[in-house]
């Protein structure tokens, strides 16, 4: 029926995707570099640092005294400014990646949930995406003790103790990072959720992956079914898991903060960006000759995904932002006043709106536009460099206050991650048939029209 | 009343006889009407060489005509006409106006394109549909030739149905 094929991982898309690793590393290193030199070192730094953040420290310093607290600490003796940078950029592009990784996994579990029939010969791409899941998570947990004492400032031992460090909010909430154990010890619950979700993610990947395989050599409905149950746990699971991932990974960062919408806005943002690079691998592989059976209409689908989850990113993010302007209270605000006066997160922020809002809904809104690869490519593009840009607002204000940057550091750490992520993706492509054999769906696929 | 237009029905059982007929009836130079079916046929819009609809030209510019009247409303009365001070914003702020823009974008475009489809299919009212045959709304396929826009005679188009898989082949006039 189907013409088989299998992928095959050519030594040359091999050095390409070094040399990106390698050109990522030599921005990395000129990165740090840089940042160490124009920082002429730690005590000036932090004597400018005391004098250009008067105004950050003081409203935040009217925010606390209104809460009736001390403001200790605010400016932590932590890591120089560019080792915090590459703290915070490891952690950011670590999230990131994460996500795309398991949206990957995602992804096909609601096109078994849903029973879709037209997304048959891209659901491997997507699949293979969640090999990235168990690297991310060993990743995240090596990461994490890396960074913990810069990026998370409830890590700090004195916050919890009675005297002048002591800050009666955080102790509140101590439960949810250290039971069972005492605060300001070792976070047992959190490093706990971050070892079953990632547990669990990979867990289901492997048996949904199972599921798929069995299926080209057996055929019938069995493994199909098998599959679709699976992946509504799974659905169920990563409804709840995603959503405490963001308040643990990404919301902790700004400890003071909270929003009820991070959960969804991480979640909005990974799924944008997943559903990008799954078109994009798959222009990709027709490009080059494979998947002969996707047609304009899978790829409108494809498009049509991106284009809907933009705009749904959109009212999320407009969401929480309008209900935080409107309701002015300054220990909310705060969190959008350091994004938008401060650079580079202030042209971060209205880019982020920009290339994930604006520009995928005016090109994407056509019916031509989603049918044609050139088109496609661009846009997808945007949105992955746009979530990208959009979790770097996320966590690197929160860390880094006025000292962020953005540039060499920041986009070869990225580039190492990607070509890493797309080493892993393409590898795992390679070692199975690139079309399911026996998928009980595959006419619909065939037949699909739009 | 004098009879003025002249059809040739052709009525098929089945869709997949009608859409091969479609394209064997086009192929022999004849220009059909219209078909009707009593439900929607995959592939029949372009057997019959339909051009895509326009429909959502229309759709973006109501939105457009909706995100500007919304914006402009709001600007001028609580910025201009009657300035006020709500939660301490600027008169015209615009988050707030983002939500009314939104509505107003959604329901002009909604109603833009009823509107539009009624007049560009001519549904008006008191306008009575011309029905060729009342099982197209039930069970059968009808495929209808004007026989004005046609050279071929009455006789060789009916043939030409018969031929490619019509069960019956009815006149009607209106």
């Amino acid at each position: 029926m189907v013409a088989e094929e299998n992928y095959e991982f050519k030594p040359e898309v091999k050095k390409k995707i070094f040399i990106l690793g390698a050109i990522g590393i030599v921005l990395f290193i000129l990165g740090v570099i840089l940042a160490m030199n124009s920082g002429s070192g730690h005590e000036e730094e932090h004597a400018s640092v005391q004098q250009t953040s008067t105004h950050l420290v003081a409203s935040t310093e009217q925010a606390a005294a209104a809460e009736g607290q001390p403001v200790v600490a605010e400016e932590h003796h932590g890591s120089p400014v560019w080792l915090k940078r590459i703290y915070t950029s490891l952690w950011q592009n670590n999230i990131y990646f994460a996500g795309l990784g398991v949206i990957g996994l995602f992804f096909v579990a609601i096109q078994y949930a849903a029973q879709a029939g037209w997304s048959v010969p891209v659901n491997r791409i997507a699949l293979a995406m969640g090999h990235w899941i168990p690297i991310s998570g060993i990743l995240m947990l090596g990461l994490w003790f890396l960074v913990k004492s810069d990026v998370f400032h409830w890590t700090h031992q004195s916050l919890y103790v009675e005297g002048a460090g002591f800050d009666a909010i955080l102790k509140g909430k101590s439960g949810y990072f250290f039971w069972p154990l005492d605060a300001g010890g070792f976070p047992l619950f959190f490093i706990l959720r971050m070892v079953v979700f990632f547990g669990l993610w990979y867990l289901f990947f492997i048996w949904i992956k199972r599921e798929m395989l069995a299926e080209d050599i057996n055929g019938g409905t069995a493994h199909w079914t098998k599959a679709r149950s699976l992946s509504a746990i799974f659905l169920v699971i990563f409804a709840v898991s995603s959503s405490i991932a963001a308040w643990d990974w990404v919301m902790s960062i700004d400890t003071h903060w909270y929003s009820t919408m991070m959960g969804w806005y991480v979640f909005s943002s990974w799924f944008v960006a997943g559903l990008a690079a799954i078109t994009l691998v798959v222009i990709f592989l027709k490009e080059n000759g494979y998947l002969k059976i996707v047609n304009a209409n899978h790829l409108h689908n494809l498009g049509l995904f991106v284009f809907a989850f933009s705009i749904f990113w959109t009212y999320i993010w407009f969401s929480q932002f309008l209900l935080i302007y409107y309701a002015n209270i300054p220990e909310e605000t705060i969190y959008f006043i350091n994004q938008m006066n401060n650079s580079p997160y202030s042209w971060v922020f209205y880019a982020s709106i920009i290339m994930n809002f604006v520009l995928p809904f005016l090109l994407f809104m056509t019916r031509d536009s989603k049918r044609h690869i050139a088109m496609l490519r661009v846009v997808c593009t945007i949105v992955v460099v746009g979530h990208w840009l959009d979790f770097y607002n996320m966590i690197t204000p929160g860390v880094m206050q006025k000292n962020g940057g953005l540039g060499f550091l920041e986009i070869g750490l990225a580039m190492v991650f990607m070509a890493a992520f797309l080493f892993v993706t393409l590898n795992a492509l390679s070692k199975v048939p690139l079309i399911a054999k026996n998928h009980p769906m595959m006419g619909e696929a065939l037949n699909h029209h739009i | 009343m004098e009879s003025n237009k002249n059809f040739v029905l052709g009525v098929f059982d089945d869709e997949d006889v009608l859409l091969h007929a479609v394209t064997k009836v086009k192929d022999k130079g004849v220009k059909i009407h219209e078909v009707y079916s009593p439900f929607p046929v995959h592939g029949l819009d372009a057997a019959l060489g339909y051009k895509r609809t326009r429909l959502p030209i229309a759709a973006f510019l109501f939105g457009m005509t909706g995100t500007s009247l919304a914006l402009i409303m709001q600007i001028w009365m609580l910025g201009y006409d009657w300035p006020m001070i709500i939660g301490g914003k600027n008169h015209a702020a615009l988050p707030p106006f983002i939500p009314v823009t939104f509505e107003l974008t959604v329901l002009l475009s909604a109603l833009g394109m009823v509107a539009t489809f009624l007049i560009a299919s001519d549904l008006k009212p008191y306008k009575w549909p011309q029905q060729f045959d009342v099982r197209s709304t039930d069970d059968k396929h009808i495929m209808a030739i004007d026989l004005a826009k046609n050279r071929l005679t009455k006789e060789d188009i009916g043939a030409l149905l018969k031929d490619s898989g019509a069960q019956e082949v009815n006149d009607k006039n209106f």
